[in-house]
């Protein structure tokens, strides 16, 4: 295959209506008649929910119908993904609560009205009668554990009994999350003459979802369609099915009207899913040289009020991801799966890995200042050596077997060593240091998952104007899905990218897809696209030669045309042209049985601020091996994107509730995303030195490497410049945090 | 009530009610609806403004600016104005949620960029939210596109 647009940063196509203000957005969509949904919230973490009195709601101007559970009494709970985790099934969430209110935010009743602000004028005249109890806001007091996440492998005891000293650590990482600049949205409407209903701006796992609404609401599934539009932002939380998709439907249908629904801010931040928040307890048995014999970690995962969508997928990736890029001979991890009186939690970018690496990091300093060696040494000490490639870990990550596929992690620390200048920043830190100013660097490496399967499908055909459309079962959140898919079909083909027109999230064009999550689309739909185009490459070539009546090995597609590659002559046709006479259209689909594990390092440099206790971030490196780069451009900016996020979770961004379980970060005035101030410029080192044998292009996904790392990075880089290894044990490190470390 | 407002050039009759925001009658993004993120920036008489803080009926006889102005439409397509051209080109976009609101943003910015540092330039794009670029690539493209500009 020629690469001429694989491999180029080339101008995104998405971008065009998204710059000129003609995104359909979920504000922007908009159907005749339509009713707006207010979600009528619990004010309590805890509590028994007596009765409802919806009387004067129901007066209110405008007002047309006022739901409370007992009006849903047959929508069952909420589905969490197939597992063979047992035990969750009691704790999924209703759609309205009915007997207990469990955290601060949740659905208690829906109110439908003529505009929104009607609708959140009348939902406030309903009154709700909560008697309160206590509520429960830390995972290790909780006594309900739906699942204990174990994995092990190895002789871990043994191990510990025959080590030289063992290391041990407690660890938090905060409750924060994805926090998509546009707020969730569900607009629904019933077509009744044909009885279709239709669900817009879940975009995600379109069709997933519209098998779990059709389960849910006892319809056949090819009745329900989901469209997406534009989406302002995913990182996990947008798209999930949460009780406001549900109601939206189950109201279309019921008032025979379109009903739509607009999350807003302080509602997002109580009600759309969190994440993240862990304690751990980890030891590692370690030789006198700082040799990784077994680690062992205990966790407590707090899951919120309920279980969702992703059931334990969270702590399943913690456990499954946490011993990185190191050997590590016996392991065993326990995750304990607690719920609590707050917002629900499921997964934000990187999920599981943020913590994983913050602690699996914290761990390997720990290790290093114990045994007096440094930092470097002790990492370089324990990787997986390029020569053990594919490295195959004995347990599961999300259910299916680990087999590291490629990688050269020792080649990629060394080249980070050298592109940030390790040993002359490590002098003029040191010398920076004699001055009197609180400045350090930090390291971290990681080892990423993407490419999940089961499986993709893409079909591609040319239209009679030699345009090529691919339809894909994928979901753009707004990385790029459609250039990067446009550049494999392009060079598998032979046209030019800015010819192919990429279709996702409709799930009328495609009868089965799997969504964009898990840095999978590049991968999966990526390789089901390139089989999909290879496949009508042939085909085209095939009705070229019985056309043209010249054997198809002479033939080659150059730019949409046919040329013939034994002679120089003039295009002899256009892809458009071979379209009219016969239908050029192929369909193909990629499975994968693995995942696919890209592997980076990230560099932090901080300046303390002793007075503010703010942490001021100067430097910013991040190396990433993806295998094979689709778009450069792209990759940098997911990678670039990502380290904003986490530098938020290390640094600023933290949901905090107070005794009562009061959530105290309901606007952007408290929950603090960081702005331009505060992300440095940061430098980006994308290698392709190990390609993934597990698809054609090698390609490894780019959605979550920026952010895998930050915490433990930074962590790293402010025991530095503090001088103290292992001051940091809880993310994020917020002002008042650093001065308690300053006073210690 | 109908409002009248002059937007993009155009007068523009509006059914409004006295409670409604900016952000409520024009076509604009709201982020957070209370101030913070600015999504819903507009230029209102050459200074940008939070939609979502401001009544629809204060921008009574005031010149609204929102990003529909910015390119030139033909039936040939759209010419992008250069600040739209350099956030293709530098990938200052991904979602393009905060897209609109960082370009009302930057437009007044662009005849006194020279004369800014970095560390002014970030300081006034920081009145802005993004969630996707980590904010290099949107400083790259208004520094970008002044200098287009000149």
């Amino acid at each position: 295959m020629k690469r001429e647009f694989i491999g180029r940063s080339v101008p995104r196509l998405e971008d065009l209506p998204l710059l000129t203000g003609h995104g359909r957005f979920a504000r922007a969509v908009s159907f005749p008649g339509e009713l707006h949904m207010r979600i009528v919230r619990s004010p309590y973490a805890h509590g028994r929910l007596l009765g409802i009195d919806a009387t004067r709601a129901r007066a209110a101007p405008g007002c047309v119908a006022v739901w409370t559970s007992a009006d849903v009494a047959e929508v069952p709970p909420i589905e969490f993904r197939p597992t063979r985790v047992k035990g969750l099934e009691p704790y999924r969430q209703h759609v309205l609560a009915h007997d207990l209110v469990r955290y601060v935010g949740e659905p208690v009743a829906a109110v439908f009205a003529e505009d929104a602000y009607r609708a959140e004028d009348a939902a406030e005249r309903v009154e709700l009668h909560i008697d309160p109890l206590a509520p429960v806001l830390d995972a290790e007091a909780s006594d309900i554990e739906p699942t204990l996440i174990r994995k092990e492998y190895g002789d871990v005891e043994g191990a510990f009994a025959r080590a030289d000293t063992v290391v041990e650590l407690e660890l938090s990482i905060g409750r924060h999350s994805g926090v998509p600049l546009e707020t969730r949205a569900a607009i629904a409407r019933h077509d009744a003459a044909r009885d279709l209903l239709e669900l817009h701006c879940a975009t995600k796992r379109p069709h997933a979802n519209r098998d779990v609404i059709a389960r849910m609401l006892k319809r056949d599934p090819a009745s329900v369609q989901l469209h997406e539009g534009h989406i302002g932002g995913g990182f996990g939380v947008r798209g999930e099915l949460y009780p406001e998709d549900l109601l939206a439907c189950v109201a279309t249908l019921r008032l025979g009207r379109p009903v739509k629904w607009i999350e807003d801010r302080r509602e997002n931040l109580m009600a759309c899913n969190h994440s993240r928040e862990q304690r751990h307890r980890v030891r590692a048995a370690i030789d006198a040289s700082g040799g990784i014999l077994a680690i062992d970690d205990e966790f407590f995962h707090d899951q919120g009020a309920y279980v969702r969508t992703h059931g334990a997928r969270v702590p399943d990736l913690t456990a499954g991801m946490l011993p990185g890029p190191y050997r590590v001979p016996a392991y065993r991890a326990r995750g304990r799966f607690r719920l609590t009186n707050k917002t629900p939690a499921a997964t934000y970018r990187a999920p599981g890995r943020y913590e994983a690496t913050f602690v699996c990091e914290r761990l390997l300093d720990a290790i290093a200042h114990k045994v007096g060696i440094d930092r470097i040494e002790v990492r370089r000490r324990n990787l997986i050596a390029k020569s053990e490639m594919p490295y195959k870990r004995p347990m599961e990550v999300l259910e299916v077997e680990t087999v590291l596929d490629s990688g050269d992690y020792t080649g990629l620390l060394d080249k980070t060593l050298a592109t940030v200048g390790w040993p002359a920043l490590q002098a003029e830190l040191r010398a920076r240091r004699a001055r009197g100013e609180a400045v350090g660097a930090g390291i971290a490496l990681f080892v990423e998952k993407s490419g999940l399967g089961p499986l993709d499908a893409a079909r591609t055909r040319v239209d009679q104007d030699g345009s090529v459309e691919v339809i894909t079962g994928a979901a753009s959140l707004g990385q790029g899905v459609e250039t990067v898919l446009a550049q494999i079909c392009a060079d598998a083909l032979g046209v030019d990218y800015r010819n192919v027109r990429v279709v996702h999230g409709h799930t009328d064009r495609i009868a089965r897809g799997f969504g964009s999550h898990a840095s999978r689309t590049t991968v999966m739909t990526g390789e089901a696209t390139r089989l999909a185009a290879e496949k009508l490459r042939a085909a085209v070539l095939d009705a070229a030669e019985g056309l043209l009546d010249l054997p198809a090995e002479i033939l080659d597609i150059v730019d949409g045309r046919i040329v013939r590659t034994d002679v120089r002559a003039a295009p002899l046709l256009a892809l458009g042209e071979l379209a009219r006479g016969r239908e050029l259209s192929e369909e193909a689909e990629f499975r994968s049985e693995h995942m696919t594990y890209p592997y980076g390092a990230h560099v932090a440099v901080v300046k303390l601020d002793r007075d503010t206790g703010a942490v001021r971030i100067e430097r910013y490196f991040v190396a990433y091996d993806i295998g094979c780069a689709i778009n450069p451009m792209l990759v940098e900016g997911q990678i670039v994107g990502g380290v904003a996020q986490g530098i938020g979770g290390a640094l600023y961004e933290e949901f905090l509730y107070d005794e009562r379980g009061e959530p105290l970060s309901t606007t952007f005035a408290d929950y603090l995303i960081p702005t331009a101030n505060e992300i440095p410029p940061v430098q980006v080192l994308v290698t392709e030195d190990a390609p993934s044998p597990l698809n054609g292009l090698g390609v490894k996904g780019a959605g979550e490497a920026g952010v895998n790392a930050v915490g433990a990075a930074i962590a790293s880089a402010i025991d530095d410049a503090l001088g103290r290894p292992g001051a940091v044990t809880q993310l994020p490190v917020t002002p008042t945090r650093l001065k308690e470390l300053l006073r210690k | 009530m109908q409002l009248k407002l002059r937007v993009d050039g155009a007068e523009r009759t509006l059914e409004a009610e006295p409670r409604h925001t900016l952000a409520d009658v024009l076509p604009t993004h709201a982020g957070c609806e209370h101030g913070v993120c600015g999504a819903c920036t507009v230029i209102v008489d050459n200074e940008p403004v939070r939609a979502c803080l401001m009544f629809a009926i204060q921008a009574r006889g005031k010149e609204i600016r929102t990003v529909a102005s910015l390119a030139a439409c033909s039936t040939a397509g759209e010419a992008l104005h250069p600040l739209q051209r350099a956030f293709n080109e530098h990938h200052a976009l991904q979602c393009g949620y905060c897209t609109p609101g960082f370009l009302m943003l930057a437009l007044p910015l662009l005849d006194r960029i020279k004369k800014m540092t970095d560390e002014e330039l970030r300081e006034a794009l920081s009145a802005n939210l993004c969630r996707c670029t980590g904010y290099q690539n949107i400083v790259k493209a208004v520094r970008a596109a002044a200098e287009a500009m000149r």
